[in-house]
């Protein structure tokens, strides 16, 4: 079976050794996270972890379901790029020095609609937000002009295109349990 | 009420029923251990010889009884120790709770004497692991201990405790957990599985059901007979699925696996419709999976979501409880006659008989066999003691020529296959079931492996009867070695002592055969009171357990030995 990217979602309570659950269920079956990303959802005390991961659609399914499996998941769930909306964000610090040698970078900024962080004598700091792709083109492109001294991309965070909010489903439905 | 966090731990306790734990003392759970000294009379502490032991017995306890085993221990090897059996319970499905104390909060991630990370350690082994910092989260934490452990696919669950807590006082009131909003142990019945089901077995002209401790766990023996008698369906059991339905149950064809009988293992891949209950399609089971029951519409009934399409991919997959998925299937199916198809088992239940069976279990002359001795004793108490096993040659034996009358009667280390597991599992069974004759068997091998708790045996005096088949051999891997290496027998002989002379030091009472004429008399011998007794029978060297399915073959591929 084709290997493509998956996004798995994880709500899940806040206590301590969450992450780690989650992780030693990749570990096991020798699966590498893409990218990872954990914050705070829009409901109190819920965490949000966004996780990808390369793989068939027989291996993610069973993931998911040890994930969905641990006590203290609310919910997890899988979804491929076509039903998110996605993005991650990337920072990337040049030299001041070579960006002044290269003569303008208005075009750069357009063409990749950069916002500047920071400028000081030493180096500017750029920011890019897309996908993957976008992110990676830009780190490209500034690497073979300006150099990049460093650069970071954040895992990837995304929303659901789906007009099914499974989370709170799965709250409203076991309200019945609750005495 | 103002209590120390030590005895708010066991007062959680006892609001959960608890009335008996195996532990043993040390450093980080020394206060506990404190307050345990004032509850004499209403706890029952067993002192084991190695916290393993402790963890087995729990389970042993917890599989003949239905509640939950309770382990006490200290931090550090302590823990580190009892992660076997916590291991052993997650993937046979048993109830613990083990406590491991650690040391002060302050303390903690300084690398501190004892202290490990258990609850890193032990959590992909567990259904939960949580560290208890403070005394006001123990009476939280046990009550849901409990709850997790017991509930839905039951399983170990570790609370490792900080020794500052059990020293705080607090304000204790304690409170059952009934709830746990990212939990749903037992999920509801969807009736439109339950129909896709029915419908299948309605229009089954060969249905055949496999039978594993799912239906134990939910209580469920009656449920499921009413299913099988209505739907006149054979069965077979799974390794754990033993004794959920008596061995003389007319549709009860046998055992299902790598050394199951060779009927239910042929049928699997004849029958048009499959039905699982309770089990989870584990590789000693099914062997080679592309060629496993290709030709069935397959029904899985199962209380854990994550079984279903794991191993074999499900045509009707039915959650929840088999308690109510099968009342609610019996229901649903009509009344049915398969007299043609159940008959159709005995052909392969005559060729195993002849081919196997009858040298195994009825030699007249030669070596005494493995499977005589268990048939022996299986009749000499009238097939209605608790079997617990070690792993093995003796195990396979022991599941394979016991009889069973009555449900949870077999306790064995299935899913880990823990070499050790017999002795302190039969402490435990015997304490759990104390008006039960408990056997014990083990191989030279893995009663070596945890010879220790004949200690805890003598103690306490737990009436187990313990038999060794003794082959001078680590049987199973020799076994193996004679098929699949080449007759190299790699480290697997063994130089034992005098088992008889070690009982005795434990004033344990024994007697060992080596042949045919004595072996009912010093099984007489054995049961004939209720004390702890070792029965050392000295069987042929290289004996083979058979049939046997070689690892990752076919179903059908069954070799029946020469």
């Amino acid at each position: 079976m084709e290997k493509i990217l998956y996004t798995i979602t994880i709500f899940s309570e806040n206590t301590v050794g969450l992450l780690g659950q989650i992780t030693i269920i990749f570990t096991r079956r020798g699966l590498n996270i893409e990218t990872l990303s954990v914050s705070p959802s829009a409901i109190k005390g819920i965490h949000k972890f966004t996780v990808t991961l390369y793989s068939t659609q027989d291996v993610v399914d069973k993931v998911v379901k040890q994930i969905d499996k641990r006590v203290d998941i609310l919910k997890a769930y899988y979804n491929t790029d076509d039903d998110l909306i996605h993005q991650e964000i990337a920072l990337y610090k040049v030299a001041t020095e070579n960006i002044l040698q290269q003569g303008s970078i208005e075009e750069l900024i357009r063409r990749y609609h950069i916002r500047i962080l920071e400028i000081n004598n030493d180096f500017v700091v750029f920011q890019k937000a897309g996908h993957y792709a976008e992110t990676q083109q830009m780190f490209e492109e500034l690497s073979e002009t300006v150099g990049v001294l460093q650069f970071i991309r954040s895992g990837r965070v995304a929303i659901t295109r789906s007009k099914v909010e499974r989370l709170t489903d799965m709250l409203e439905g076991i309200k019945k349990y609750e005495q | 009420m103002k209590l120390t966090g030590a005895k708010a731990l066991i007062e959680s306790m006892i609001n959960e029923g608890v009335e008996t734990i195996f532990g043993y003392p040390g450093g980080a759970i020394m206060p506990t251990f404190d307050a345990l000294y004032d509850y004499e009379n209403k706890v029952n502490h067993i002192l084991t010889r190695h916290e393993q032991g402790a963890t087995h017995a729990a389970q042993g306890y917890a599989r003949v009884s239905g509640k939950v085993g309770v382990c006490l221990v200290t931090s550090g090897p302590a823990a580190t120790n009892a992660i076997t059996g916590i291991a052993d319970a997650m993937l046979d499905s048993t109830p613990l709770v083990v406590i491991t104390g650690q040391v002060g909060a302050a303390l903690l991630g300084t690398d501190a004497f004892q202290e490990i990370d258990v609850v890193g350690i032990s959590q992909p082994i567990t259904k939960w692991a949580y560290q208890i910092r403070r005394a006001e989260d123990i009476a939280w934490a046990v009550a849901r201990a409990f709850y997790i452990a017991r509930s839905g696919r039951p399983g170990p669950v570790v609370l490792d405790i900080t020794k500052n807590a059990q020293f705080q006082e607090i304000e204790f009131e304690y409170k059952p957990c009934t709830f746990i909003r990212s939990y749903i142990p037992v999920p509801e019945v969807n009736e439109s599985q339950i129909e896709l089901a029915a419908d299948l077995i309605n229009n089954a002209r060969k249905p055949y059901a496999l039978v594993g401790q799912g239906v134990v766990l939910a209580n469920a023996e009656t449920e499921l007979k009413a299913f099988l008698d209505k739907g006149n369906i054979p069965a077979a059991w799974t390794l754990l699925g033993a004794s959920a339905m008596p061995t003389d149950y007319p549709l009860n064809k046998g055992f299902l696996g790598m050394h199951g009988n060779v009927a239910p293992n042929m049928k699997t891949n004849e029958c048009d419709v499959l039905i699982a209950i309770g089990m989870r399609f584990d590789d000693r089971v099914t062997g080679d999976l592309n060629s496993y029951a290709k030709q069935a519409k397959i029904i899985h009934l199962d209380i854990d979501p994550a079984e279903l399409n794991k191993n074999v991919k499900v045509d009707a997959p039915v959650l929840g409880s088999a308690k109510d998925t099968l009342a609610a299937l019996t229901a649903k199916i009509r009344k049915a006659d398969h007299t043609e198809w159940i008959e159709s088992f005995q052909v392969f239940i005559d060729q195993e008989n002849e081919k196997v069976i009858q040298r195994e279990v009825y030699p007249e002359s030669g070596e005494l066999t493995m499977g005589e001795v268990v048939n022996k004793i299986s009749i000499a108490t009238n097939h209605n003691a608790v079997v617990v096993t070690d792993v093995g040659q003796n195990q396979m034996m022991a599941a394979r020529y016991s009889g069973y009358s009555q449900t949870r009667s077999l306790v064995t280390s299935g899913g880990l296959g823990t070499m050790g597991f017999g002795i302190p599992a039969a402490m435990g069974a015997k304490i759990g079931a104390p008006d039960r004759t408990v056997l014990m068997y083990s191989g030279d091998g893995g009663f070596q492996m945890t010879i220790q708790e004949l200690g805890t045996i003598l103690q306490e005096q737990i009436g187990v009867k313990m038999i060794i088949l003794n082959n001078h051999f680590l049987g199973m891997v020799r076994q193996w070695q004679e098929m699949f290496f080449d007759e190299r027998y790699s480290f697997t002989k063994m130089k034992n002592p005098d088992f008889i002379a070690i009982a005795k030091a434990y004033q344990i009472d024994g007697k060992e055969v080596s042949d045919r004429e004595n072996l009912d008399a010093a099984i007489a011998d054995m049961l004939k009171d209720d004390k702890p007794y070792l029965l050392v029978v000295n069987v042929e060297m290289k004996g083979m357990v058979y049939p046997m399915i070689p690892a990752g073959g076919s179903v059908t591929n069954i070799l029946l030995g020469e």
